[in-house]
């Protein structure tokens, strides 16, 4: 389940996870450092504060002064005395056959009572001393008790009259020690409350670029994915390069696309060529007969009024057929003179009696200068096929305009007009025959144009922008071209 | 410089020379500032200087006025009969209208079945001071009347130097019992109360003669007056008034050495040599 989250939470929810046992292992690692300074501080202090009341308790045993005794054993304890300077639960003096001489708390450990009658802690206390040597002072630790003992000799001169006894309960250590956690824990909340919100963020911007990426890589099934908006990331580590990466990938993937698409496109428009090539073929054959069965008929027949009508509609129909056929096969008659500034002249005579109908401008501007070695009776048909195109397409009082100029080694002939632009759908299918746009003309006229480009291994293409519909035609030199390939 | 002030109070040298009091544990002896308001009385009183001397065992001050070092003491009845003729009696103070007190043997509170001395045999028992009356000789007379042996009836005994000490041993849990002066006992549970409530009174002892005023042999006849009558007063005036309320005591009386008649026959029988 958490592996399946997003890297934006994946990511702050780790490093959270690992703030916090380095917190807490940070803090556990102090507080048992702490627990054990604390012990050692206490017994330590208890210890010192013990040998210098051993050395005064020794003439008051030796006198055998009881209530002074008390006093001293008892100061430590008093209401007045500075939260017990010892941390001693209790203090007793032993006589030398370990029996109580006297204590701070006579009432919990009376005079005269045996050190094994106060319980187990007390018989394994009362066991150790017996083994302790003379003037040695010991820590001693009952197993299982929460108490700890403390014993010091009350010795001079290598004489011992008995053993001072500190008894702790480490309960208070441990009331100290929790004082100390307690202090410890607040710095931590205090930490991690710093911490986790700087590694919520960080981790966020970390992986927010990660996720727009992915979210963007997801879509690479269906469609094309959107190119990220610029400066995202701009990083040189290896999120940037993965954005880089990424940039160059989509436009190699549009690159690719544009190109299959073009490559279907004319795939389609070559099988179209050839579809109707061989109907016309097929059409052309039969066709040649009927004339001939016509002109037969009409030298060799007398016919009356009605056959020859008959007849006449028959012919009619026929060239009609011919004509459609012929205009579908396209084909270059290569003898032909060179491209001339004349011809576009020509060709502005032939249009302007349609422009005028709609009341439509003409912008002309050629710059080709010398006459250019391609067929012009072909380039006259593109461009009257093109500018008819146009002006029909521009809306009336529009403006229709022709550019042509040599760019390199090929002619380039640019016409626009300010009509309704084409949708997509309608670009798909310009160029191929009978695609009405429009309610005149055979619907053959850019088919033919497109025809006589590709004879001429030339290029045309259509589009739109600012408001107007551009064809543009490339068409390279023969001669130059050769020498290219 | 001395005998310029000496000359400008117009004081003879001999008056001048400060009178020597000795305090005992017989009362709370440690009630330091009504010690200071009590010696500036005196001083006005007697218009010398007068210097109380505190010690806690009545063998020092006993020593002290054998010495000559002190001219009057407040000590314990039984100190005075044994100096016998060393001293003389200065004043007997009077306690709840009469010059006398009793032992109080105590026990803890938490203590309920004792009844008497009898039943604290084998106990840790707390002796104020050997020369003590009530806190010494009477629990040792009672135990001897009982016919048991002195020396083997307590299994522990200690003394404690005071009787107010005696109850705080009492009271702590050191001591399963003690015998106390009355008069600090009743005393002290007015100033200290939480500590005598900690105790039980299991038995009263007969009345004897209150610890007295003595005055050294040594003491001229004059100063013995004027400090007889400085105590006497004090029950007559105002300020003598409040530190009697203080002291708990309803004032002092001339007294007769007939009072501690009893005690002395006491100490004959168990009393120290």
């Amino acid at each position: 389940m958490f592996f399946n989250l997003s890297l934006r939470y994946k990511l702050p929810l780790w490093g959270g996870l690992l703030i916090v046992i380095t917190a807490l292992t940070l803090s556990l690692s102090f507080m048992g450092q702490a627990y054990d300074d604390l012990k050692q501080d206490v017994l330590r202090s208890s210890e010192d504060l013990g040998l210098t009341m051993s050395r005064a308790l020794f003439p008051l045993v030796l006198h055998d002064d009881v209530w002074p005794a008390f006093e001293m054993v008892s100061l430590p304890f008093q209401d007045g005395a500075r939260a017990n300077a010892m941390h001693a639960e209790s203090l007793i003096v032993l006589d030398p056959n370990r029996r109580i001489y006297v204590s701070s708390h006579p009432e919990r450990y009376p005079v005269l009572s045996d050190l094994t009658a106060l319980g187990r802690e007390f018989a394994y206390v009362d066991k150790e001393l017996g083994a302790l040597q003379a003037g040695e002072t010991r820590v001693l630790e009952p197993p299982d008790s929460s108490r700890l003992f403390i014993a010091v000799p009350i010795i001079s001169d290598g004489v011992t009259l008995g053993t001072l006894l500190a008894v702790h309960d480490t309960s208070t250590f441990w009331f100290r020690f929790l004082r100390l956690a307690g202090r410890a824990l607040w710095i931590t909340l205090i930490v991690l409350g710093v911490l986790l919100p700087i590694n919520w963020y960080w981790g966020q911007s970390m992986t927010q670029p990660l996720s727009l990426l992915a979210r963007h890589m997801e879509t690479i099934h269906h469609q094309l994915p959107e190119a990220l908006e610029p400066g995202i990331h701009e990083c040189g580590d290896e999120l940037g390069q993965l954005y880089k990466a990424f940039a160059e990938m989509v436009a190699q993937l549009k690159e690719k696309a544009l190109l299959e698409k073009q490559m279907i496109q004319s795939e389609r428009m070559a099988a179209v060529g050839r579809l109707t090539a061989g109907i016309a073929h097929e059409i052309n054959n039969p066709l040649g007969g009927m004339f001939n069965a016509i002109s037969t008929l009409k030298r060799h027949v007398s016919l009356d009024s009605v056959a020859q009508m008959t007849v006449s509609h028959l012919d009619r129909g026929l060239q009609q057929i011919r004509e459609t056929v012929a205009a579908l096969l396209v084909e270059a008659k290569l003898k032909n003179r060179d491209l001339t500034p004349q011809d576009f002249d020509d060709v502005r005579l032939l249009v302007t009696p349609e422009a005028h109908k709609k009341r439509i401008g003409l912008a002309w501007s050629i710059s080709t200068g010398e006459p250019v070695p391609l067929p012009s009776t072909l380039v006259r048909q593109i461009l009257i096929n093109l500018l008819l195109n146009a002006i029909q397409a521009a809306s009336d009082g529009g403006h229709v305009s022709l550019q042509a100029a040599m760019d390199g080694n090929n002619l380039l002939l640019r016409v626009e007009n300010d009509g309704r632009t084409l949708t997509s759908e309608q670009m798909g299918t310009l160029f191929e025959p009978f695609s009405r746009f429009s309610e005149q003309g055979n619907g053959l006229g850019l088919w033919i144009t497109y025809q006589i480009v590709q004879q001429l291994k030339g290029e045309i293409k259509a589009g739109a922008d600012a408001g107007l519909t551009h064809f543009l035609v490339l068409l390279p030199l023969p001669g130059l071209k050769d020498e290219n390939v | 410089m001395g005998v310029l002030l000496l000359l400008l109070t117009g004081t003879s040298l001999g008056a001048d020379k400060p009178l020597h009091v000795g305090m005992t544990p017989a009362f709370l002896h440690d009630q330091h500032a009504l010690l200071a308001v009590w010696r500036d009385y005196l001083q006005h009183r007697l218009k010398r200087p007068v210097e109380f001397v505190p010690r806690d065992r009545y063998r020092e001050t006993m020593d002290l006025l054998q010495q000559r070092k002190l001219d009057f003491a407040w000590v314990c009845d039984y100190p005075y009969v044994a100096m016998g003729k060393e001293v003389k009696l200065l004043a007997v103070p009077v306690s709840q209208g009469k010059p006398i007190y009793r032992s109080y043997l105590i026990v803890p509170a938490k203590d309920t079945h004792t009844r008497s001395i009898a039943d604290l045999k084998g106990a840790v028992f707390a002796y104020a001071d050997p020369l003590s009356n009530t806190g010494y000789l009477v629990p040792r007379f009672a135990i001897k009347q009982a016919g048991y042996d002195l020396g083997t009836f307590f299994r522990r005994t200690f003394f404690t130097w005071s009787h107010r000490k005696a109850i705080e041993a009492v009271a702590s849990g050191l001591a399963q019992g003690a015998a106390v002066d009355s008069y600090v006992w009743d005393s002290l549970s007015k100033v200290n109360p939480e500590i005598a409530a900690k105790t039980r009174v299991v038995k009263q002892s007969e009345p004897f003669g209150f610890p007295p005023f003595v005055a050294n042999r040594s003491v001229s006849q004059a100063d013995f007056d004027a400090m007889r009558a400085a105590l006497l007063d004090m029950s007559k005036n105002p300020a003598g008034q409040a530190l009697l309320a203080k002291l708990n005591l309803d004032g002092f009386i001339a007294g007769s050495p007939d009072l501690y008649k009893s005690v002395a026959d006491m100490a004959a029988l168990v009393g120290q040599p």
